[in-house]
C-alpha cells in the first residue's frame, strides 16, 4: 500500500509541476460533448436520448487522451526502468501511477459530467446515476488502458495504435455506464449495470496492473 | 532458448528446424482434407439440405456464415493459446504459430461479418444489423486488427512475439465480457423479434452441412496456417545455416 | 562456499567449449582471488543509511547468450565476480555493453543461460538482488520538473529508502553540486545532470554496483571523485561493474571483452 502511495505521490508531484496536460483532457472533453449536438440537431427529446452515451464515449475518448503519456515521459528519462529494478514490486508502483492517472483525468471527468448532461436535459436522477457510473467505470478505462500504454510505448503511431488496441476492450464499460443512465431514465432500477460496473472495476483492479507491468517490462527489455 | 534433449521425442519439434520440414510433410494432406470437406459441405449445404419455411434459399448462406464465426472464435483462442505458451516457456516456434494464425482467423471474421450482412439484407432490407452475434464478431475482428497491427508497428520480433501474447492473453479474457455485454446490450434495445442466432427448426442435414463446413474451415485453417509458419520460420531464423540449404533446394 | 566457486571458475576455466577471453577472464578470477586479499583500507562511511554487513556476496553469470535482432551479440559469457573486486567490460559501440549490463542486473531477460546473486537465480531472488544492486544507465534518468533535491529523494522512496532534504543536500554538495540543489533540473547542464545520477551512490546502499559509462561527460575533478568513491566501495567488500571508454582511476580489476 505503501509503495502504491509512493509512485501516486511522485506522479501528482509531477503533473502538479506540469499543469497543462490535466487541463487539455478536460477542455477535449468539453469540446467533444460540445459536437454532437452541433453535428446532430438540438432537438431536446433527442438529446435526451443520445446524452448517456455520448458523455461515455468523450470520456472513453478523454481518458485515450492522457493515456500515451502515463509511461512515456519516464520511459524516456530512464525512471521506468529505476522502477523496474526497484526492490519495491513493480506492479504495485505502476498500480500507483494507474490511480494518479485516474485522479487527474478520470475524476475530472466524473465531476464535470453532470455540468455537461445539463446541456443534453438529463434530470437529477440520470445525473447521479452518471456521475456514479462514470465514477466506477473510468478507473476501468484507466486501468485497461494502462495495458495499451504499455504495450506501445516506444512504437512508432503509438497514440492511434493504443486507441485501435483498447477501445474494443472498452467496450463492456461503456454499454454498462451508458446503460444504467438509460435505466434510470427508463424507470427501471440502475442497479444491476452499476452492479456490473462494480465487478469490472474489481476485475480490471486485480489482473490490469499485473498485465501491464508484463507488458512494460517486455517494453524495457 | 533452451534446446533441450528432453525424454519426449517430440520435443524435437520445438525447434524450428526440425518443425519445418514437418509442416512441409502435413501441410499438403491438410489442404487436401480441407478441399474434399468444403465440396462435402458446400453440396449439403447448396442441394441437400431443404428450402427454409420463412426465409427461402437465401438463408443458404448460414452454411458458411457460421462456421466462418466458430472458426473465427476458435482460432483466437489457439493464437492466445500458442502466444501465452511463448511467453511462459520462451519457445520462438509457439509464437511463431501465433501469427501465422492471427491473418487466417481475421479473415473468417470478416467473412463472417461480410456473410452475415448479404444474408441480411434480402430479410431485413439493410446491410447491416446490430445483431448481438455480428456486434460481437465486429469487436472480435477489431481485436484482430488491433493484434496484427500491433506485431507489424514492433520491429523487434521478440519483442512484438510478447507483446502481442500479452495483448492476445488480454483480449482472451475479455472476450466472453465482451460477448455477454453485447448480448444484454441488444435484448435491451431490439427486443427479441430479429435474431441471426435462432431458426425455428434446424433440420439435421443443416447441422449435418454446418458442421461439415466447420470442419474444412478447420483443415483449411491448419493448412494455411502451416504455410505461413514455414514462411515465417524462413524470415526469422534466415540466418541459420539449414534454411540456406532450404532454399537452395526448394 | 566461496571456495567452491574458485574451484569451479579453475575448472570452467581449462574447459575448451569457453571461447579464449572468458577463460581468460575466469583464470585471472581466480588467481586473484587466490592472492590478493581484500586490503583493509580506510573506512570511509557514505550517509546516511548504513552499509550492510558484507557476506560473501558473489555475482556470477553461467552462459549467457543475448542478440539483438539478428545479430548474436554474445554466446556462451560466463563470469565469476567476488566481492571487493570490480569488472570493466570493453568493447567498440555496438558491441553489446550496455546489453551485457542490462543483462546481469535483470532488465534484459537472456536468450540463454542465467545471472546468480550469490548462487540463486536472480530472477528467484528477486527483492533481495535488487535491494543489493545498484544500476546507472545512460539516461540520466532524472525528472527535469524536479529540483535535484527532489529527484534524490524520490529516487530514494522509489527504493525504499528514507531520506531528508538535508542528507541529499549533502549528497549533491559531496557530488560537486553546491548551491543547486534546489533549481529545477532543467536549467543543469548534462554533466550536471549525470552528477545527480551519480549522487545516489552516495545515498542508496548497494552491494553491487552496476555502472554504464559512469565517466562520461565528467571534468577531471569529478573522475577522481568517482574513482575515489568506486574505491572505497570496493575496499569495504562491495561489487562494480563498469563500462568505460577511458582509463579508470581504479586498481587493477577483471576485464570482459566483447567482441563487435
Amino acid at each position: 500500500m505503501n509503495t502504491i502511495l509512493v509512485a501516486l505521490r511522485r506522479d501528482l508531484l509531477l503533473a502538479a509541476r506540469r499543469r497543462s496536460e490535466v487541463v487539455t483532457a478536460l477542455f477535449f472533453f468539453v469540446v467533444v460533448v460540445s459536437l454532437f449536438p452541433l453535428g446532430i440537431g438540438p432537438e431536446p427529446a433527442m438529446l435526451r436520448r443520445i446524452g448517456p452515451g455520448v458523455l461515455w464515449v468523450a470520456a472513453l475518448l478523454a481518458t485515450l487522451l492522457g493515456l500515451p503519456r502515463l509511461f512515456a515521459s519516464d520511459h524516456a528519462d530512464g525512471t521506468l526502468e529505476q522502477m523496474a529494478l526497484s526492490p519495491r514490486p513493480f506492479a504495485l508502483l505502476v498500480a500507483g501511477k494507474i490511480a494518479a492517472h485516474w485522479l487527474l483525468c478520470g475524476l475530472p471527468l466524473v465531476l464535470l459530467a453532470p455540468l455537461l448532461g445539463l446541456q443534453f436535459n438529463l434530470n437529477p436522477g440520470e445525473l447521479q446515476v452518471l456521475m456514479l457510473a462514470l465514477l466506477l467505470g473510468t478507473p476501468v478505462l484507466s486501468l485497461i488502458g494502462a495495458i495499451g500504454a504499455a504495450l506501445t510505448l516506444g512504437v512508432r503511431g503509438g497514440g492511434t495504435l493504443l486507441a485501435l488496441l483498447v477501445l474494443p476492450l472498452y467496450v463492456p464499460t461503456l454499454i454498462f455506464g451508458a446503460g444504467a443512465v438509460e435505466a434510470q431514465s427508463a424507470g427501471l432500477g440502475s442497479s444491476a449495470q452499476l452492479s456490473i460496473l462494480g465487478a469490472l472495476l474489481a476485475l480490471a483492479v486485480f489482473f490490469a496492473p499485473w498485465a501491464t507491468t508484463a507488458a512494460l517490462r517486455i517494453a524495457i527489455e | 532458448m533452451m534446446e533441450k534433449t528432453s525424454a519426449s521425442p517430440w520435443m524435437r519439434y520445438a525447434s524450428p528446424a526440425t518443425f519445418y520440414p514437418l509442416a512441409g510433410k502435413l501441410q499438403p494432406w491438410f489442404a487436401g482434407l480441407a478441399a474434399l470437406l468444403t465440396i462435402a459441405g458446400l453440396w449439403i449445404g447448396f442441394f441437400v439440405a431443404p428450402t427454409d419455411a420463412t426465409q427461402g434459399e437465401g438463408y443458404r448462406i448460414i452454411f458458411v456464415h457460421v462456421p466462418a464465426s466458430w472458426m473465427s472464435m476458435v482460432i483466437y483462442c489457439a493464437m492466445a493459446f500458442w502466444a501465452g505458451i511463448g511467453l511462459a516457456f520462451n519457445t520462438r516456434l509457439s509464437s511463431m504459430m501465433a501469427s501465422a494464425l492471427a491473418p487466417t482467423g481475421a479473415i473468417f471474421a470478416l467473412l463472417s461479418l461480410v456473410t452475415g450482412s448479404l444474408w441480411g439484407k434480402p430479410m431485413w432490407g439493410t446491410w447491416w444489423v446490430w445483431d448481438a452475434r455480428l456486434t460481437s464478431e465486429l469487436i472480435l475482428f477489431f481485436l484482430y486488427l488491433g493484434f496484427l497491427a500491433l506485431q507489424a508497428a514492433i520491429e523487434d520480433p521478440k519483442r512484438a512475439d510478447r507483446a502481442g501474447a500479452v495483448l492476445a492473453l488480454v483480449g482472451v479474457v475479455n472476450v466472453p465480457i465482451i460477448y455477454f455485454s453485447v448480448k444484454w446490450w441488444n435484448t435491451l434495445h431490439q427486443g427479441a423479434t430479429i435474431s441471426m442466432t435462432k431458426s425455428p427448426s434446424m433440420a439435421m442435414t443443416m447441422l449435418w452441412g454446418m458442421l461439415l463446413m466447420a470442419l474444412a474451415f478447420w483443415m483449411y485453417s491448419i493448412a494455411v496456417a502451416l504455410a505461413r509458419v514455414r514462411n515465417i520460420i524462413l524470415e526469422r531464423e534466415r540466418h541459420a545455416d539449414w534454411v540456406r540449404g532450404a532454399v537452395e533446394n526448394a | 562456499m566461496a571456495q567452491i566457486v574458485l574451484s569451479l571458475m579453475r575448472g570452467l576455466a581449462r574447459a575448451p567449449i569457453l571461447p579464449g577471453w572468458a577463460r581468460t577472464t575466469l583464470d585471472s578470477t581466480y588467481t586473484d582471488a587466490q592472492t590478493t586479499p581484500i586490503p583493509a583500507s580506510d573506512r570511509r562511511r557514505p550517509h546516511s543509511p548504513s552499509f550492510p554487513a558484507v557476506p560473501s556476496f558473489m555475482l556470477s553469470a553461467h552462459h549467457l547468450r543475448c542478440s539483438r535482432g539478428d545479430r548474436t551479440l554474445f554466446a556462451d559469457l560466463s563470469l565469476s565476480l567476488a566481492p571487493g573486486r570490480w569488472l570493466q567490460v570493453g568493447g567498440i559501440n555496438g558491441a553489446g555493453k550496455t546489453t551485457l549490463l542490462r543483462t546481469l542486473v535483470g532488465l534484459n531477460p537472456p536468450d540463454d543461460g542465467e545471472v546468480r546473486w550469490n548462487d540463486t537465480p536472480i530472477r528467484a531472488a528477486g527483492e533481495d538482488f535488487r535491494r543489493a544492486c545498484l544500476y546507472l544507465g545512460h539516461h540520466a534518468a532524472v525528472k527535469d520538473e524536479l529540483s535535484p533535491v527532489e529527484n534524490l529523494r524520490q529516487a530514494c522512496a522509489i527504493d525504499g529508502v528514507a531520506l531528508d532534504d538535508a542528507q541529499a543536500g549533502d549528497a549533491l554538495r559531496r557530488i560537486g553540486l553546491r548551491g543547486r540543489g534546489h533549481l529545477p533540473t532543467s536549467v543543469l547542464s548534462a554533466g550536471q545532470k549525470r552528477r545527480v545520477l551519480l549522487a545516489r551512490l552516495l545515498v542508496r546502499p548497494a552491494t553491487l554496483w552496476v555502472l554504464d559509462e559512469p565517466f562520461a561527460a565528467l571534468d577531471t575533478d569529478a573522475v577522481a571523485l568517482m574513482g575515489e568513491l568506486i574505491g572505497a566501495h570496493l575496499a569495504q567488500g562491495g561489487l562494480a561493474i563498469l563500462t568505460s571508454h577511458q582509463p579508470a582511476p581504479l586498481p587493477a580489476g577483471e576485464f570482459v571483452g566483447l567482441a563487435a
